[in-house]
């Protein structure tokens, strides 16, 4: 990766509940095609972080830009960014009232203004991709969870966004799903997809990623590529979060 | 209680209610007792109405539902009435629920000023008796703004039930997922259209049986607007009470005949409510 300049820049970003300080001087940036992946304990902020860079939280002080657009609250730009960033909930959030079908074409449709038929024919190819073509006529209700994460999946990927963030998409699955849903994920990765991942799944990261981040209590503790941060992380704090979960 | 106790206990059959309670919940004694209470109700107000002297007309009464004769079929006074109830409740209820919409998006809109606005407004409505808000629209509203009593009943009843119909839309936007307005977001959506494709259509299925609820709701305080005497169903009655004497008989026929166009608004709305019923 040389010379690219950085797709997503955090510079000295602090968030705050109240009182409660969610983000602290977070400094970070991605560049074009890299995936990062984030861990943390619960409640270090990692999912915050993830969500103020499509301004579904917006932070308080410091410098966020994506796309060479600056974020801030009340921008009238965040809307059109949107459209740039796809994003993948942990409780898949898809549209119950519409079908598959219709709930990835709906953003093309009414946002990007695609003509329906051509929308149809890209959905129906990225639901090949998410390996479910035959779950198009179908409503979210009548899918397993691990589908329905794929149809989230396909939905993001149905804006043709350039960035795709993932907040803990495998958590609310059974763990017999996490798998058909992770085997999407890098086939992704592999095409170039620009990532930020927040995740539990080791396994995945170490596969994936090209920038391990690690986050406790709304600070960036360790950025490393996942050869050094699995083997000798710099931080005590994040060895022991390591040692926590890969001992199963 | 030991486990193994408590799996013995699952094979036991239910006990048998007493013996009075078996006899008084059996369908045909159940029947007897309700057409004797319906009956003796029927047979006092009657006896009463006869030991004061009423004299009744019953025959009157078709004449003034529909008349045939060699000019052809005609509705009569009270049908037109109820025509003019309907029209009357419908009218209002569009404007009802335009208003309300529009309070409850103000509400919603997280704007200042707007939540203030739409709080004065439901604050004010909703403790201000309707018959007041009657008065108010026809006797203050009416002859600055110059309209007439068919205008005044139609805004009265459209603001009173539009501060009703606000709480329902209200709420029923609240009820849809938070999730549903982040995905919405997340793909670029602007408000007016995570409104219209994404939150509005789900929150119908919450909303449509309190709207329904509404509806029979309007219909039955229409009938308020009789103090104004804009000429609908109730106004009518009296009308027809203070030419013929026959107040028995005519609130008798004007309750039910409320009750039927009720009751089949009642039929329809659960039937639109069933079709709304989505599986989550």
């Amino acid at each position: 990766m040389i010379d690219m300049l950085p797709i997503i820049k955090f510079e000295s970003v602090d968030k705050f509940y109240g009182n409660f300080q969610a983000l602290k001087d977070i400094t970070i940036s991605v560049n074009p095609g890299e995936r990062m992946v984030i861990c943390g304990p619960s409640g270090s902020g990692k999912s915050t972080l993830i969500r103020c860079i499509n301004g579904l939280e917006s932070h308080n002080s410091g410098r966020l830009t994506v796309d060479g657009v600056e974020i801030f609250e009340g921008s009238k730009e965040i809307i059109r960014l949107r459209q740039e960033i796809g994003m993948v909930f942990q409780q898949f959030n898809l549209f119950p009232h519409l079908t598959v079908l219709e709930n990835l074409t709906i953003g093309p449709v009414k946002v990007r203004k695609i003509p329906k038929s051509e929308a149809e024919i890209m959905a129906r190819k990225y639901l090949e991709r998410v390996h479910i073509p035959e779950q198009a006529e179908k409503y979210p209700a009548e899918l397993s969870g691990g589908q329905q994460q794929r149809v989230a999946i396909a939905r993001s990927l149905c804006m043709e966004s350039k960035i795709l963030l993932f907040d803990e998409p495998t958590s609310a699955l059974d763990p017999e799903m996490i798998n058909e849903v992770l085997d999407v994920m890098v086939e992704l990765a592999d095409s170039g997809m620009t990532m930020v991942c927040v995740t539990h799944e080791m396994g995945f990261a170490r596969k994936v990623a090209d920038t391990m981040v690690f986050m406790d209590e709304g600070k960036i503790i360790e950025v490393a590529p996942p050869e050094k941060f699995f083997s000798k992380p710099d931080s005590d704090r994040c060895r022991e979060f390591l040692e926590q979960i890969l001992e199963h | 209680m030991k486990f193994s106790d408590s799996i013995s206990l699952q094979g036991l059959p239910v006990r048998r209610p007493p013996p009075l309670n078996r006899f008084f919940s059996s369908t045909p004694v159940s029947i007897i007792i309700y057409c004797f209470i319906v009956s003796a109700i029927l047979y006092s107000s009657f006896t009463g109405a006869q030991s004061m002297g009423y004299n009744w007309q019953w025959y009157q009464i078709p004449k003034y539902i529909y008349t045939y004769t060699e000019d052809g079929f005609q509705f009569g006074e009270l049908m037109l009435g109820l025509w003019k109830t309907i029209t009357l409740s419908f009218t209002a209820f569009i404007l009802a629920m335009v208003i309300g919409l529009l309070v409850a998006l103000l509400r919603l809109s997280g704007l200042l000023i707007g939540t203030k606005v739409a709080i004065c407004f439901l604050e004010f409505v909703r403790n201000v008796p309707l018959l007041v808000l009657v008065y108010l629209f026809y006797y203050v509203l009416g002859p600055v703004f110059k309209y007439d009593r068919y205008t005044a009943s139609i805004l009265c009843l459209a603001v009173y039930h539009s501060a009703l119909i606000s709480e329902i839309l209200r709420a029923g936007i609240n009820a849809v997922a938070q999730g549903q307005w982040e995905a919405a977001k997340s793909i670029g959506m602007s408000k007016p259209q995570m409104y219209r494709y994404i939150i509005l259509p789900q929150s119908i299925r919450f909303m449509l049986p309190p709207m329904t609820g509404e509806v029979v709701h309007m219909v039955k305080s229409s009938a308020i607007v009789s103090v104004i005497a804009v000429a609908e169903l109730t106004t009518l009655g009296q009308n027809i009470i203070s030419d013929t004497y026959m107040a028995f008989e005519i609130w008798f026929t004007i309750a039910i005949i409320y009750m039927i166009v009720i009751m089949i608004l009642s039929i329809g709305a659960s039937q639109v409510e069933k079709r709304y019923t989505v599986t989550n």
